[in-house]
């Protein structure tokens, strides 16, 4: 069985059709596009989070929102960020866009800021550990099917599968306990390289899929 | 189950979000501005396209980026958000890499900048990791049966860039020449270098 956790999930999905044309257009196609960027930018810095809560918060977009597109789902996600902090809420924000449309309504009063509190181990993702990685490269490791409720980097395509350890990353803060500020908990991250045929069945294309899984994504393939 | 909250222009959203923000003293136009110049103007494409350029002409540039692209893409002054580590793939005529962000749009934002629409579109993360020889065939690059297609999917902090196979009739040019012919799409892996 294939677990989905959300809309954001949709490496293997069926129904999106063809791929866009390549085409050379700027980053913002138009100058809202570049202000929600920056919002985006400085929103885990503004709310006193982190990048990963910052996906998790795109990632909560309901998928009719989600798939307005990418600028749309960024800045709904910033927005979330900043209200689950108390430095903003919803209603604040449709009564100030009524507002500069032109309509007299009234303004809610300000939330009581409260952001979250989590040891950081320094700038950046990337960390340093004392326990040796458990899995070599050349090892052969199962994919857990666990059915993550939070955020998680762990694919539902892979869930389940087996391939084998092609490399060693740098040691990365884990994203699924710092996106809900239970601390940075450092794991090993591995490369893991899979089979076409093992994720989609004996008539896939022929290629090899390869990404990184952190270790307690991971277990020994029997 | 609430139902969802009623949609709200983007571009409006935006607006009011900036709006309260300003008022807030959390963001200042000054700093929007020079965030929108340095991804329109300083970091994108053009800078990855310097390191293709220099591991093309230098082959002691090009074993260095291979092992430590991250260092290697330093040397060139190209650091910062989303480059914490880079790893660079070759392209050769047996091998082909491509890469992708299922689950976001994870991009090497020093050596690419911000990622074009095709890259954010569900359509190439949901299709490239079951079926790439189909996408790169709609993106118009038809590869021989005998090249080995491999599909990386940024899955965490490591970031990739494609370093894409030098083309034909190009033995004499200098890197700026080189460089000017280096696209984003073949530094993803969706697309080759045309000769000039």
């Amino acid at each position: 069985m294939r677990h989905v956790d959300g809309i954001h999930d949709v490496g293997g999905m069926h129904g999106f059709g063809h791929v866009q044309e390549l085409t050379d257009a700027p980053p913002f196609a138009e100058p809202w596009e570049g202000k929600a960027f920056v919002i985006g930018a400085l929103a885990a810095r503004i709310s006193g989070t982190n990048l990963h809560a910052f996906r998790h918060a795109i990632e909560r977009v309901p998928p009719q929102e989600y798939l307005v597109g990418y600028w749309n789902r960024w800045t709904i996600g910033a927005q979330t960020l900043m209200e689950d902090s108390g430095i903003i809420t919803d209603a604040e924000v449709r009564a100030r866009a009524a507002r500069l449309s032109g309509q007299d309504v009234p303004e809610p009063p300000r939330p009581e800021p409260h952001k979250p509190q989590m040891a950081s181990g320094g700038a950046g993702n990337l960390r340093t550990l004392d326990t040796q990685p458990a899995f070599a490269v050349g090892d052969r490791v199962r994919v857990a099917d666990h059915g993550a409720v939070g955020h998680t980097r762990l694919p539902g395509y892979v869930r389940g599968r087996t391939g084998t350890v092609a490399a060693l990353q740098p040691c990365q803060v884990f994203p699924d306990t710092a996106a809900h500020f239970a601390g940075e908990n450092p794991q090993h991250c591995y490369t893991v390289d899979f089979d076409s045929r093992e994720l989609w069945g004996s008539d896939a294309e022929p290629f090899r899929l390869s990404l990184e899984l952190f270790e307690p994504y991971l277990e020994p393939a029997r | 189950m609430t139902s969802a909250p009623e949609h709200l222009d983007p571009a409006l959203r935006v607006e009011a979000l900036a709006s309260l923000l300003a008022e807030r003293g959390l963001v200042d136009e000054a700093t929007v501005e020079t965030f929108i110049k340095t991804y329109e103007q300083s970091v994108g494409p053009m800078n990855g396209a310097k390191v293709v350029a220099k591991a093309w002409t230098d082959p002691d540039y090009r074993a260095r980026l291979l092992a430590d692209g991250t260092a290697a893409i330093a040397e060139l002054g190209f650091k910062g958000p989303q480059g914490e580590h880079i790893v660079v793939l070759e392209n050769t005529p047996a091998v082909h890499h491509v890469v992708v962000c299922t689950l976001c749009s994870c991009y090497p934002w020093p050596v690419l900048g911000l990622p074009p629409s095709w890259y954010k579109d569900p359509a190439y993360r949901a299709r490239v990791v079951r079926e790439p020889r189909r996408v790169l065939s709609e993106f118009g690059l038809d590869l021989g049966d005998e090249v080995e297609i491999r599909v990386h999917d940024s899955s965490s902090e490591v970031r990739y860039m494609v370093l894409p196979e030098r083309p034909a009739g190009t033995e004499g040019a200098t890197q700026e020449e080189l460089a000017a012919l280096v696209t984003r799409d073949a530094m993803v892996g969706v697309a080759k270098v045309a000769s000039p």
